[in-house]
């Protein structure tokens, strides 16, 4: 089945904004008006979008370290978002979580991590919620390379499959946790046939292009929908900045492998097409970037604007005063 | 006697300590990215190659537990958690193994393992990438816990730590690296289970730990000039501790003030509170005094670090506070 042409204009649409939103929140940070850490996503937009896009609001989705991509695809707000980034109270964790956990419980979104892995037994915790619940919701959890050696993704996997959840686990693999080649931690070289052994279906698809991320996507999210067990998507892909943003810490990855990929990158290759395939106008593509563009300076400054949380809210919310009896 | 930066300190011991004895090596993920460990581990892979210098795959818990296993075997493991938050992964093979291990066989075979975990807060970082855990692995029987404040103390408790035959948790400050002290050329150590006066005084007692030291001591001369004269002691060892030299001191000035960069409940300070309580009771004048991180866990936010991390005024705050009752 084709994707209609207003599906492929909106994964452009949200693509860019990944991509843009990324470029801003890297340069304030490097500019030092953004504290903390950013992960950046840029390279790896396709992979979000092409699986959010299949995802219903009600579905649950967990993100990792690198999660502004996954949360812009699940369709979080941006202004709030930047917020949470620039430490404002009108972050989506009120400036307690920062660049690393941006999550919008309201859209399905159980948190973003910075413990490599964590996000995997979270999400079969979801998946079996909605096993229980007996509905059509599933759960997706998006992680790197470097989260398969943990002791939580074999567990996870584990107990998927053996209660045949309604997951999706989305290895995006990217080649590399921080400098550390997936070929070195990885025995056997292959993340696929570590899913086989604990008998997930896998498919590894190209995360550079959107289409056939999201039409792998649609696929499992429609078999997984109907509750006969978990799925493992792996998809090949690269980030294009260092492992996070600082002039302080050098990129050890080959110059001529990260020049290579830039050559494939998601945006580029879906602009061809809608292009060749009279889908859009290169007239089209420029207001879109424009339109984008536009929406964020305006999270920027919704951000800037934005007042700082009192001091003392530092002590507040460790506990839910709701629900105590 | 020369004065070094603590990394210096600290990278010097590593490579003293590996040239002196084939059995140690130095092992956790990154410690071949030195800028991955703030610069202590540079030159060591050129040196000793990656037979000894063995970078991890993300695999916490294993790695840990390997490390333990070539303790038992006869190694001289150095395990470095580039943060301390990361070592929850790792709480089993620390506290239900290696912990347990020489009491368990009945003294048969000890555990001759450091553990070196870094403290990196700070920085906007949040909540999972900031944690001080002395007080959680201090419970643990078994287990014994240093954390200089000198770049000497950085080589005489590293060297000592890697001497001793059981499990040692050496935790590092990050916000420690920069800080110059004279420090000998060649090996030497500093005793596990010894403090040191780091201030002579007649009024009250202030137990600094760690980099909080650092703050004790500009505490300690904001107070000088408002007439209070602060004794400082520096624990080194939370365990085993100096109770003798922390008693004879209390004993003095009958007043206690603890500065700890952990959390307050069930932390350092309760403990020592506890100890000068029970075997120096008829000596306090005053209530003791505990500065601590609030029990909250730690934001993002820099205005609500800002409120979150103690420093020297919040120390000197509590001395003001306990002269005055
Ligand atoms: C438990 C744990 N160990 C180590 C780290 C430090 N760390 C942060 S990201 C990362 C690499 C993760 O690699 P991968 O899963 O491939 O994700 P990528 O960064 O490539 O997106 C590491 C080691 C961490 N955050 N948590
Ligand atoms: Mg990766």
């Amino acid at each position: 089945m084709a994707i209609d042409n207003a599906e492929l204009i909106r994964m452009y649409r949200t693509m860019l904004t990944i991509r843009r939103f990324e470029e801003r929140a890297s340069k304030e940070f490097r500019g030092g008006s953004v504290p903390g850490l950013v992960h950046s996503y840029i390279g790896q937009e396709a992979i979000a979008v092409g699986v959010c896009f299949n995802l219903r609001k009600d579905d649950r989705m967990v993100s990792n370290h690198r999660g502004h991509g996954h949360l812009i695809s699940k369709g979080a707000d941006i202004r709030r978002m930047m917020a949470e980034i620039y430490g404002k109270r009108t972050g989506y964790c009120k400036g307690k979580g920062g660049s690393m956990h941006i999550a919008d419980f309201s859209i399905g979104i159980l948190g973003a991590n910075g413990i490599v892995a964590a996000g995997l037994p979270i999400a079969t915790g979801a998946a079996l919620a909605a096993h229980l619940e007996g509905g059509d919701r599933i759960a997706a959890v998006f992680f790197g390379d470097g989260a398969c050696q943990e002791g939580e993704f074999q567990e996870s996997l584990n107990l998927a499959s053996i209660w045949k959840l309604p997951i999706i686990f989305v290895c995006e693999n990217n080649q590399y946790g921080v400098n550390t080649h997936y070929q070195y931690a990885i025995a056997g070289g292959s993340i696929p046939r570590r899913a086989r052994a604990y008998n997930l279906p896998v498919r590894t698809v190209d995360g550079n292009d959107v289409v056939a991320v999201y039409e792998a996507a649609r696929e499992v999210v429609a078999r997984t929908r109907t509750h006969v067990g978990p799925y493992f998507l792996e998809f090949k892909t690269y980030r294009w900045y260092p492992h996070f943003e600082s002039d302080a810490i050098p990129d050890l990855r080959p110059r001529e492998e990260i020049a290579a990929w830039k050559k494939k990158d998601p945006i580029k290759r879906l602009a061809k097409r809608l292009l060749k395939e009279g889908v859009a106008t290169a007239r089209e593509l420029e207001a879109i970037n424009e339109e984008v563009l536009g929406r964020i300076d305006e999270a920027v400054k919704y951000a800037v604007e934005s007042p700082l949380p009192r001091p003392e809210d530092a002590l507040e919310d460790v506990y839910s005063t709701q629900g105590i009896s | 006697m020369r004065t070094i930066p603590y990394v210096q300190a600290i990278n010097e011991t590593l490579h003293q300590a590996i040239a002196g004895d084939e059995r140690v090596f130095l092992i956790g993920a990154g410690v071949t990215t030195p800028w991955y460990v703030g610069g202590t581990t540079v030159g060591l892979l050129d040196r000793f190659g990656p037979e000894r210098i063995i970078d991890t795959p993300v695999s916490e818990n294993a790695v840990t537990g390997a490390a333990i296993g070539a303790a038992l075997a006869g190694m001289r493991p150095i395990l470095m958690h580039s943060r301390m938050d990361f070592m929850f992964y790792a709480m089993d093979q620390i506290a239900n193994q290696a912990a347990n291990w020489y009491y368990m066989f009945g003294g048969q075979l000890s555990v001759p393992l450091t553990i070196w975990a870094i403290v990196n807060r700070g920085g906007e970082q949040a909540a999972q990438h900031s944690q001080s855990l002395q007080a959680m692995f201090t419970h643990i029987p078994g287990l014994k816990v240093v954390m200089p404040a000198t770049p000497y103390d950085a080589k005489g408790l590293l060297l000592a730590s890697i001497a001793d035959d059981n499990p040692v948790i050496y935790i590092d400050d990050r916000w420690l690296y920069e800080k110059t002290g004279e420090v000998p050329e060649e090996m030497f150590t500093v005793p596990l289970g010894k403090g040191i006066v780091r201030k002579d005084g007649k009024d009250v007692t202030l137990v600094a730990t760690s980099y909080l030291v650092t703050e004790a001591i500009k505490a300690a001369a904001t107070l000088e000039k408002e007439g209070i004269d602060v004794e400082l002691i520096d624990p080194r060892s939370l365990k085993p501790l100096d109770e003798d030299l922390l008693l004879k001191s209390v004993k003095k000035t009958g007043r206690l003030v603890i500065a700890d960069g952990g959390w307050k409940t069930a932390g350092i300070g309760a403990e020592l509170a506890a100890l000068a309580v029970e075997k120096a009771f008829k000596y306090l004048k005053s209530p003791v005094g505990r500065v601590s991180l609030p029990d909250a866990p730690a934001p993002a936010s820099p205005t609500l670090e800002k409120r979150y991390y103690p420093d020297a005024d919040s120390i000197a705050a509590s001395v003001r506070e306990i002269l005055k009752s």
